[in-house]
C-alpha cells in the first residue's frame, strides 16, 4: 500500500472512530468531546503556520476572535441568521489574517512573535472598548432558538458532535491535501531553511502569506463554529491566554503532524480535567506532566509515534 | 552571444567597497572560473549576480534581459541556480526531497517527471544509492554532491558554484571534474573555486579578482603567466 493510501486510511479511519463514538459515549465525555474537536480545529490551524512553515505565533487568539464575533455580533446586532453569519466569521478570518499578514512580513524570528503578540492583545483591547457591542468580559449569549442551520438545531447535544465532526473532518482534508501539495512542501522546506528556499526558485513571501491566511482562516472557522455550537462570545477567547493553548496542544500531539493538533488537544484536556477531579493543585500535575512529554517526546506525541518508526506519517 | 553581464557593479558594506565596479561578461556556454585570494569579493558578487544580495551600483543582464531589481527568485525562474558556499541542504528531509523541490516548480505537479529527474541528476553525481537517506546524514563530501544536484536539476542556463570542491577528497575532486566536462556545452558554468588545480583542468576562461576588482582576464595558461596574479596571492597567502 503506498504512503498516500495508507496516511487517508488512518485519518479516515479517526474521523469514523469519532463517528462511532457518538453512540457510545456517556453524556459528559459526549460533550467533552464535541468541544475538544472545535479546539482541535483551532489547533490544526495552528499548526499549518507554527508546525509547517515555522512560523511561531503568540497572538492566534486574534484569528479565533475574529471569527467568533464575526458571526456573534452579526447575529445579534445585525440579525442575521446562523448560516450567512457563519461565513461572515470565516470572512473576518480571512480579512483580518490578510491585514495582519502583510505587516507581519516586514518580520522574522523573535520580532515576528512579538507583533502577532501585540496584534492581538490590541483586538483584546478592542473587545473589551467596544464593550457596548461586545459586552467585554461578560460576553454574548447567542439565544438557542438562534443556533440553527437548515433547519438542524445546533443546541442539540447530537446535532453538535456532529457539526464538531464534520468541521473537524473538513479541517483535516484541507491539512492533508495541503500538506501533500507541492504547496505543503514549500512550506516545510521554507521551515526548515528559508533562504535555500527563496534560492530554488520559490517566492517565499508570498508563501508564507498564504500560510498565514490558511491558518488564520481556519483558526476563525474554529472560533464562529464554537460560538455557534456552545453559543457564547467573550473577551476571554481573545485573550493571550487563547493563544498559548494552541501552542501547547500542537507542541504536546506533535508540530508538523495532521494528527498531531487532535492528539494534543484530546490529551491536554482530559489531563486538566482529570487531575482536576483528584486535587485543587492540579496545574501541578499538568505541569509536571507537560515537564515529563518535553523531556522524553520533544516532538510531541504523535511527533515521537513518527521517529519510532511510522516515518511515512504525514 | 553573452549570457551574463554586469555593468559597473559596486556594492559598499559601510566603508568597505567589496565589489567595486566590475564589468564583466560570460559568453553562453562557457566554464568561467573566478579566482582570488580570501575576502577578494567573489562570494558577493555572485550574491549580486544571482539577486541574493542587492547592488549599490551598476547593473546586471541575464539572457538579454536587465535583472538588476528582479528578486532572487525569479531570476532563479529565468533560468540561474546557485549553490551555496557554505552547504545548504534540507537536512531534516530526504535527499530525494531536497532535490524534488529543486525541481518541483518546473514539473507543475506531474510528479513522474519530477522522480525523473530527481534520479537523473543523483545519477549525475554519483548518490543514487542515497535517496532515501535524510540529507543530514550524508558524508559531508556527499552533501557537497548533493548541493551540485540541487543546482543541476533545474537544468539551467547559467549554473553558479560556489566553491564546489572544497572539503572533497582528491577521487571526488576528479569526480567533480569529470562531472564539469561532461556538463560543457550543456550550460553555461561560473566556478568559484580556490582549488587551482580544479580550475586549471576545468575552465575555458579565469577572471582573477583582487579587493573587489577585476585583476587579470584570459585563458587558464595566460593567467597561469600572470605576473600580477602571482604577486596578489604571494602576497596575501
Amino acid at each position: 500500500m503506498s504512503e498516500l493510501k495508507k496516511s487517508w486510511l488512518l485519518h479516515l479511519g479517526i474521523v469514523a472512530l469519532l463517528l462511532v463514538l457518538q453512540f457510545v459515549l456517556p453524556s459528559y465525555h459526549h460533550a467533552s468531546m464535541a468541544r475538544i474537536m472545535v479546539l482541535t480545529c483551532y489547533a490544526m490551524g495552528y499548526n499549518i503556520l507554527f508546525g509547517y512553515t515555522g512560523l511561531l505565533s503568540l497572538g492566534h487568539a486574534l484569528f479565533f476572535a475574529a471569527g467568533m464575533y464575526g458571526l456573534s455580533l452579526s447575529m445579534q446586532h445585525l440579525e442575521w441568521l446562523a448560516g450567512p453569519a457563519l461565513i461572515i466569521g470565516l470572512l473576518s478570518g480571512v480579512v483580518v489574517s490578510l491585514t495582519i499578514g502583510l505587516l507581519l512580513l516586514r518580520t522574522t524570528g523573535v520580532a515576528f512573535m512579538i507583533v502577532t503578540l501585540m496584534f492581538s492583545q490590541a483586538g483584546y483591547l478592542t473587545v473589551l472598548y467596544f464593550g457596548e457591542f461586545t459586552r467585554g468580559d461578560e460576553g454574548l449569549v447567542i439565544q438557542q432558538e438562534l443556533r440553527s442551520i437548515a433547519g438542524i438545531d445546533l443546541s442539540d447535544p447530537t446535532s453538535r458532535y456532529f457539526a464538531a465532526l464534520l468541521l473537524m473532518t473538513i479541517c483535516i482534508i484541507v491539512s492533508l491535501r495541503v500538506v501533500q501539495a507541492g504547496f505543503g512542501r514549500v512550506l516545510v522546506a521554507i521551515r526548515e531553511n528559508d533562504e535555500r528556499t527563496r534560492m530554488l526558485g520559490y517566492d517565499i513571501q508570498r508563501h508564507k502569506l498564504s500560510a498565514i491566511v490558511l491558518s488564520g482562516t481556519m483558526s476563525a472557522a474554529a472560533g464562529a463554529c464554537y460560538c455557534l455550537l456552545f453559543g457564547y462570545a467573550g473577551a476571554t477567547f481573545a485573550s493571550v491566554q487563547y493563544s498559548i493553548f494552541p501552542l501547547l496542544w500542537v507542541l504536546l500531539g506533535g508540530a508538523g503532524t495532521v494528527l498531531g493538533p487532535f492528539v494534543g488537544t484530546l490529551f491536554m484536556f482530559y489531563l486538566i480535567d482529570l487531575s482536576s477531579g483528584l486535587t485543587t493543585a492540579y496545574m501541578l500535575i499538568a505541569g509536571f506532566s507537560l515537564v515529563m512529554l518535553t523531556l522524553f517526546a520533544p516532538q510531541g506525541l504523535v511527533g515521537e509515534i513518527r521517529r519510532r518508526g511510522l516515518r511515512w506519517l504525514p | 552571444m553573452n549570457l551574463l553581464s554586469t555593468h559597473n557593479l559596486s556594492r559598499k558594506f559601510g566603508g568597505i567597497t567589496a565589489v567595486d565596479n566590475i564589468s564583466f561578461v560570460i559568453p553562453t556556454g562557457q566554464v568561467r572560473a573566478l579566482i582570488g585570494p580570501n575576502g577578494a569579493g567573489k562570494t558577493t558578487f555572485v550574491s549580486i549576480l544571482s539577486g541574493r544580495i542587492a547592488a549599490t551600483e551598476g547593473q546586471v543582464f541575464f539572457d538579454g534581459i536587465d535583472v538588476t531589481k528582479e528578486p532572487a527568485h525569479l531570476r532563479i525562474r529565468a533560468g540561474m541556480a546557485y549553490t551555496f558556499q557554505i552547504t545548504s541542504i534540507y537536512g531534516r528531509l530526504s535527499v530525494f526531497e531536497n532535490v524534488a523541490l529543486a525541481v518541483r516548480w518546473q514539473t507543475s505537479g506531474d510528479e513522474n517527471e519530477t522522480k525523473r529527474r530527481v534520479e537523473d541528476a543523483l545519477a549525475e553525481v554519483g548518490i543514487s544509492d542515497r535517496a532515501t537517506q535524510l540529507a543530514g546524514d550524508l558524508s559531508y563530501g556527499h552533501q557537497r554532491l548533493l548541493e551540485i544536484a540541487m543546482g543541476l536539476c533545474q537544468r539551467p542556463k547559467l549554473l553558479i558554484l560556489d566553491e564546489p570542491t572544497q572539503g572533497l577528497a582528491d577521487s571526488e575532486i576528479n569526480q567533480f571534474i569529470r562531472l564539469i566536462s561532461n556538463l560543457r556545452g550543456v550550460m553555461t558554468i561560473l566556478l568559484i573555486e580556490h582549488n587551482i588545480d580544479v580550475v586549471m583542468r576545468s575552465a575555458d576562461a579565469i577572471t582573477v579578482l583582487n579587493n573587489g576588482k577585476v585583476l587579470a582576464e584570459g585563458s587558464p595558461k595566460e593567467i597561469h603567466e600572470n605576473a600580477a596574479v602571482q604577486a596578489a596571492y604571494l602576497g596575501t597567502s
